[in-house]
């Protein structure tokens, strides 16, 4: 693989997000709004909106969930940056991890200092049926749809594949979700921050309050085995696998590097990019791995001159349980048939030796389609400056990932940040 | 003539229609496509011609889903009547996705990745919307 460079250093100087959930009185421009000024509330030094030069907004279906296309000029004009030039990006699910790119490139190329880059999605308008209608839409609508495939279903068909492979049970994959809710469960942003421990409690006394039979669940895995509890989406995959239904925003300010340090003492430098894409499923090799995000990463560590080692934490696309343990052998962190094993022994807990989600991932912190690229960006952000409050990583973090995904492995986006002060 | 037909995906609805597989094969790298494809994704030549594919395979992936999309609710399908999905190799080693009968979706742990499976075409709808949806059958 030829190793390719970005014509000049970019850096994030500011990172901020809504917080994310059910808001049925907010449109997607008042949630982008909200971001918005979460972003500029982390710039630490002087900063003058009026200074963006340009806009990237990534959004999977405004059209769809809000009957509303053509949004990107819409939140430049909230946040009072009409003029500027806009672009909306659509890559299903790794829209805003894509305009990220974007963005990089564009002060990359020396056309502009400084970027905002944003994502938005306002799921919860529509009732469940539709929004997996529109989900659906970012398959291949002509012969992957046909065959009767959900999202939840082609990911569940990785997974049998992956258990026919490696011997993996579903019963590793609720590893990976009680991982995700601890982690959420100190993410005030999180739309689902509590532990499952904590909704069985819950659980239990609405169960009291309604004089019905009460739960006797002896421990988190029993609850998870519960089909009442937890009921079956798509076999192997149940409720507590599957990442939300969720509205949000999310807003980075990028910058030119030579100009990081105006805006704060302590930037995060892109030192890797890596964008790739592949077929629908049925056309893949290999049914246990997504080729996109295996090239994606390459891609990006070969322009940062790092190795999967040297990154110290990443957020991953865990738009299911097992999309995160799959991801985590993509990037390079553990060998093909390891990733179920690392998540059942905790290395990728909040205290192991590879931290993957502290945000609470896609599954607790929520899955506003089209804001999630960003919103992992702004987590890495958060803690690689020190910042991530309660559910800070112990320690240094020098390097740091985020890994985007679209659709079912059509698109993957990975990118890689360092600290060099 | 039915070579004759271009190489979308109107002509590999028509050919299921007609409960013929009809995948396209590159004449000059001798390699088969299903779902059809105009453009040689190897040699990126058209060269293409139309080739039967004889729908006899192995499962390669699968699922059983309980919270089915509009369209398998519409044909009868959803949380107490799950069905299951899956990617299917054929013999000629191209695969595609398509709904698995003839195996026990209710109990999913059973079903076993490698299972044979043969070509059906299911019709679906009445009159004039009736058309033909691809599955496969375990033998």
């Amino acid at each position: 693989m030829s190793n390719k460079k970005l014509g000049r250093g970019v850096a994030v100087v500011g990172a901020g997000m809504s917080k994310f959930g059910a808001f049925p009185d907010k449109s997607s421009r008042d949630l982008f709004v909200e971001a918005f000024q979460s972003m500029r509330g982390s710039v630490d030094k002087e900063f003058d909106p009026a200074d963006i030069e340009t806009i990237y907004i990534g959004n999977f279906s405004s059209d769809l969930f809000e009957a509303q296309s053509h949004t990107a000029p819409i939140m430049a004009d909230v946040v009072g940056l009409a003029s500027r030039p806009t672009m909306r990006i659509e890559d299903a699910c790794a829209s805003s991890g894509v305009a990220m790119r974007q963005g990089i490139l564009a002060i990359a190329s020396g056309l502009y200092d400084i970027a905002l880059v944003g994502g938005t999605e306002k799921m919860t308008n529509l009732p469940t049926a539709e929004v997996t209608d529109t989900l659906a839409a970012a398959a291949d609508t002509l012969y992957e749809i046909p065959a009767g495939f959900t999202f939840p279903g082609f990911y569940a068909a990785i997974a049998s594949a992956y258990m026919h492979k490696y011997g993996m049970k579903p019963e590793h994959l609720m590893s990976v979700a009680i991982k995700n809710h601890e982690n959420g469960t100190l993410n005030p942003n999180a739309q689902f921050g509590v532990t499952i421990p904590a909704w069985m409690e819950g659980r239990k006394k609405s169960a009291e309050k309604k004089g019905k039979p009460i739960p006797t669940w002896k421990d988190e895995m029993e609850f998870l085995h519960d089909d009442r509890a937890n009921p079956m989406i798509a076999w192997p995959l149940r409720l507590f696998d599957c990442s939300p239904i969720t509205d949000g925003a999310t807003a980075v300010l990028l910058v030119a590097e030579d100009i990081a340090k105006q805006f704060t003492d302590h930037p995060l430098h892109i030192i890797g990019s890596g964008q790739a894409s592949d077929a629908a499923l049925h056309d893949r090799d290999d049914l246990t791995s997504i080729g996109a995000a295996r090239q994606a990463s390459q891609e990006a560590y070969a322009m940062a001159g790092v190795m999967p080692k040297d990154v110290r934490i990443a957020e991953v696309h865990d738009c299911f349980t097992i999309a995160e343990v799959v991801a985590t052998e993509d990037l390079g962190f553990f060998e093909p048939g390891e990733g179920f094993k690392a998540a059942e022994d905790r290395v990728t807990a909040r205290d192991g030796a590879k931290p993957i989600n502290t945000s609470g991932g896609l599954k607790s912190k929520g899955h506003p389609v089209g804001a999630s690229g960003v919103g992992q960006t702004v987590e890495i952000f958060k803690q690689m400056r020190g910042q991530a409050g309660e559910r800070q990583v112990a320690g240094d973090i020098p390097l740091g990932l985020t890994h985007n995904v679209g659709g079912t492995g059509g698109t993957c986006v990975v990118h890689i940040y360092e600290r060099r002060d | 003539m039915t070579t004759e037909r271009p190489f979308t995906a109107a002509s590999f609805r028509q050919f299921l229609n007609e409960k013929k597989l009809m995948g396209s094969h590159c004449s000059n790298c001798d390699k088969s496509y299903l779902p059809p494809r105009a453009i040689c994704s190897h040699c990126f030549g058209d060269q293409m011609e139309w080739v039967e594919i004889k729908g006899a395979g192995k499962l390669a992936a699968f699922t059983s889903i309980y919270i089915a999309p509009t369209t398998m609710i519409e044909a009868g399908y959803g949380r107490d009547k799950p069905y299951l999905a899956g990617v299917v190799e054929l013999d000629e080693g191209v695969k595609i996705s398509a709904q698995i009968l003839g195996l026990d979706a209710s109990k999913p742990e059973d079903v076993k990745i490698g299972t044979q499976l043969v070509a059906e075409f299911v019709e679906r709808g009445e009159g004039e919307e009736k058309k033909i949806a691809l599955a496969f059958r375990a033998e």
